[in-house]
């Protein structure tokens, strides 16, 4: 645990230094959003690496969390993390609703109820337009006001600070996501993925797990949101359409659902793609869907997955794992 | 007030008519994609996304032949067997070669050629919107049916949409081919050992199944806009009729085909704002009650 904190601080205070050693404004917003992206990934991959759930309406929560921040600060509010926490609550309620009753099904039908809920929060959004600003989305832009903690105050107004803000923010996420896998309750959610029935035979409340972990997914869906509207100062319909689900699940399956890696690889790689080809072609879905036709028929499985299981980095790491004998022979076989 | 309406629409036949011709031709559509995309997933285990994008292709097909041969008929009939064929090639070269891989591998391959045949399609046909009129043997006054008018092509669609669903059943349920489908997907390995070649049958089906779907795009094809992309919007409403009729069955999917049409027809004017919503609704409401669907028999 305290490891994780260390690593986790460490890489804070890397991507932190790394504009004021190399600066350039493109840089900055497009790993902002390659966080953002991430963050959105690694917490759809708590359902789908983790619980063998396939959650395919992700998006409503992170539509909800982006509206809400943004009409909160639009209309409401004049407190930025006030706002921020208040859209990320907003998203776990309604994780919380609309989980308990996806819950209830099996494999399928669960990936094609929680897109059906997904749907009618997106129906709500265009429909709502004195909220929402319906087909239009919220535009004129979202105020930022500054954020004064301790007695210190801190603008995210600039790329640059608005970067920071991300990555403090994403990386204590991401550590979050590292304690909740390795913890106990982590190895519950893998067993209900490898076998459901035998987890509910040995006296584990299964759903009660799965609404757990269906929350907390939604809750930093919810964040994302919320970061990716500051960001481009704005929410659109599209951000809880089912396309945007299908995003998250393309970034797991780029880079592998077996780790938390996995999906920020998944998300730096599709980025990066994407960036690229509409750089050089309008053709951009011919050359996409190409490249993942290759990758699917070669490697039949993420990145990540594919480096972390071959056979040279399991040699590195048991030489590693031989130094220093784990504690819990267990876990490590 | 629309509540009011749909009231009013309740109480004249003709408004009944009118709205229930148009709800039947939405169903026979959605109908001809349901079917194939549950025959594909009932035999082969794969949720083919891709089946909007066949479906796209026997429209763009129709709009070809249709200039150059210049005769429905004939179109008709070519145009969905070219999807048919075209759907054998994408199985015998892609999907064969990912029946073992996780469902979601299965996804992303369909995806992915979601967006290359989207592409494509932009690259042959260009990107504007495109109409094919009614057909000349059409082109007549409308038929008067219960105090209301109801075009003839119209007719031809629901007349077209019910023969397919009664030869698709008689061909499942009543011959040795159809007995042979249905046991692959009860078990295709005990198929395998009584010395069947389970490989034709799957690609059989995917050939029947993308016939289907050619067939519904070319029927649409008439009476809406084609366009690069036109398959994504049908896809989800055809899985929801697969899932509220019951994964893997063909009557479910014909109830679930008009289940929806109906209350797309009749939504729309009860409900204006909120009828795009209210097929999810329809599916929510039915996934709580029933999980496997109307006419599902195992949970999948």
């Amino acid at each position: 645990m305290k490891k994780t904190i260390f690593w986790g601080s460490i890489i804070a205070v890397i991507l932190i230094i790394f504009p004021f050693v190399y600066y350039s404004k493109f840089m900055i917003n497009y790993l902002t959003q390659i966080l953002i992206m991430a963050l959105f990934a690694v917490s759809l991959n708590l359902l789908v690496g983790y619980t063998g759930m396939i959650s395919f309406g992700h998006a409503a929560y992170f539509g909800i969390g982006a509206y809400s921040v943004g009409i909160l600060l639009q209309k409401y509010s004049s407190n930025l993390l006030g706002s921020l926490f208040l859209a990320v609550v907003f998203s776990a309620i309604a994780a919380l609703v609309i989980g308990f009753f996806c819950i209830r099904l099996g494999r399928i039908y669960f990936a094609m109820l929680s897109l059906a809920f997904a749907q009618i929060i997106y129906t709500i959004v265009v429909k709502w337009t004195g909220m929402t600003g319906g087909d239009q989305g919220l535009i004129g832009g979202i105020p930022k006001p500054p954020i004064s903690l301790l007695g210190l105050s801190f603008s995210i107004g600039t790329p640059l600070n608005f970067y920071i803000f991300t990555v403090i923010l994403v990386i204590a996420s991401f550590v979050i996501c590292k304690f909740i896998v390795d913890s106990p309750f982590g190895a519950i959610l893998k067993t209900i993925r490898d076998n459901f029935l035998r987890t509910y035979f040995i006296g584990i409340p299964v759903k009660i797990y799965q609404l757990v972990i269906f929350v907390i997914a939604g809750t930093f869906a919810g964040l994302s949101g919320a970061l990716m509207a500051l960001f481009i100062s704005g929410a659109y319909p599209d951000f809880t359409y089912w396309t945007k689900s299908a995003e998250p699940i393309f970034m797991i399956l780029v880079g592998g659902m077996g780790s938390l890696l996995g999906p920020i690889l998944g998300a730096a790689i599709l980025n990066l793609l994407t960036a690229y080809i509409t750089m050089y072609t309008h053709l951009y879905e011919l050359v996409m869907g190409t490249v993942l036709v290759i990758f699917i028929l070669s490697l039949k499985k993420g990145l990540a997955d594919y480096l972390l299981e071959s056979e040279r980095f399991k040699r590195w790491s048991s030489s590693l794992a031989k130094k220093k004998p784990s504690r819990i022979g267990l876990a490590t076989e | 007030m629309e509540l009011m309406k749909l009231v009013d629409c309740f109480s004249s036949l003709s408004c009944l008519t009118t709205q229930i011709t148009s709800a039947l031709i939405m169903a026979m559509v959605l109908f001809l994609l349901a079917s194939g995309l549950s025959l594909i997933f009932g035999v082969l285990g794969v949720l083919n996304f891709a089946h909007g994008a066949l479906y796209m292709l026997g429209a763009y097909f129709t709009y070809t032949l249709l200039t150059l041969l210049g005769n429905f008929g004939v179109t008709v009939i070519l145009a969905s067997i070219g999807v048919g064929v075209f759907g054998v090639v994408f199985e015998r070269i892609f999907i064969k070669r990912i029946y073992s891989s996780p469902l979601l591998y299965q996804l992303l391959l369909c995806y992915a050629f979601i967006l290359i045949l989207d592409d494509l399609v932009k690259i042959v046909w260009g990107y504007e919107f495109k109409s094919i009129g009614l057909p000349a043997a059409f082109r007549r006054p409308p038929v008067k049916l219960f105090g209301s008018f109801v075009p003839s092509y119209y007719l031809f669609i629901i007349i077209v949409g019910i023969v397919v669903a009664i030869a698709l059943w008689l061909f499942l349920s009543r011959t040795k081919y159809g007995k042979i489908i249905r046991a692959t997907a009860h078990s295709s390995e005990m198929v395998s050992a009584l010395g069947i070649n389970v490989s034709l049958i799957y690609a059989g089906v995917f050939a029947i199944g993308s016939f289907l779907a050619g067939l519904g795009g070319v029927l649409a094809g008439p009476v809406r806009s084609i366009y690069p992309g036109m398959g994504a919007s049908i896809i989800i409403e055809s899985f929801i009729v697969v899932v509220v009729g019951g994964l893997g069955s063909i009557s479910g999917a014909f109830i679930g085909a008009i289940l929806i049409g109906l209350m797309r027809s009749f939504g729309i004017i009860g409900f204006p704002l909120i009828e795009e919503s209210f097929v999810f609704i329809l599916m929510a409401i039915v996934l709580i009650i029933r999980p496997r669907g109307l006419f599902g028999k195992e949970e999948a």
